[in-house]
């Protein structure tokens, strides 16, 4: 699973890593794991990420399979 | 690198420390003892209890000199139960085996042994796995 977290974090007023685990209730190293694909975070904190920046999940998280076509 | 992840390797370096500590000074007697009948169970006890207190106080001083958010996250937690769960059969391997020990009869001296490496087994190849896992992910 890849994600846009760095990206939109500095679209974000460049908020700083430290300051998205503030709001999302978890350590910077977690945020770190979670932008270097080291950790993949639960629904629940996916959702809550997404929130942070106010924008659907897909726009954070994005899976290869989920781009399949259901045939 | 978060507070429980230090903490990870104070507890690797000081369990992998201590018992060969306590290896060292068994294998010492030996030369004068025959193995069964070394005296064991003393260094065996202060051997651990001073892995005990290094960890304590080796995590304080990491916490000192390098703070740091000391906060378990949810990681943390995953990744903590994932090490143990790798690692329990260490505990369950010794434990059988001294229990086989036990019902045919050895020394004490190789029962005792055999379950307190399996307890050292499981510290050093749980935090193996718990700080591969803070490196590379689960």
């Amino acid at each position: 699973m890849t994600n846009s977290i760095r990206a939109l974090r500095f679209a974000r007023g460049e908020m700083t890593q430290a300051q998205l685990a503030e709001h999302v209730g978890v350590t910077r190293q977690t945020i770190i794991a979670i932008e270097q694909g080291r950790y993949s975070p639960s629904l629940e904190m996916a959702f809550q990420i997404a929130a942070v920046f106010g924008v659907p999940l897909e726009q954070v998280f994005q899976h290869p399979a989920s781009d399949a076509q259901v045939r | 690198m978060s507070y429980d992840e230090r903490g990870t390797w104070v507890y690797l370096v000081t369990s992998a420390g201590a018992y060969l500590v306590y290896l060292a000074i068994i294998l010492g007697r030996v030369v004068s003892t025959p193995i069964a009948h070394v005296s064991y169970v003393a260094v065996l006890l202060r051997t651990t209890g001073a892995s005990i207190v290094a960890s304590t106080v080796g995590r304080t001083l990491v916490q000192t000199v390098a703070p740091g958010d000391r906060r378990s996250d949810v990681r943390d937690k995953e990744i903590s139960r994932f090490g143990e769960y790798a690692s329990r059969w260490f505990v369950v391997a010794g434990s059988a085996a001294g229990f086989a020990m036990a019902l045919a009869r050895w020394e004490y001296f190789w029962t005792a042994n055999v379950i307190y490496l399996g307890f050292v087994l499981w510290a050093v190849a749980g935090s193996v796995v718990k700080l591969a896992a803070y490196q590379r992910g689960l």
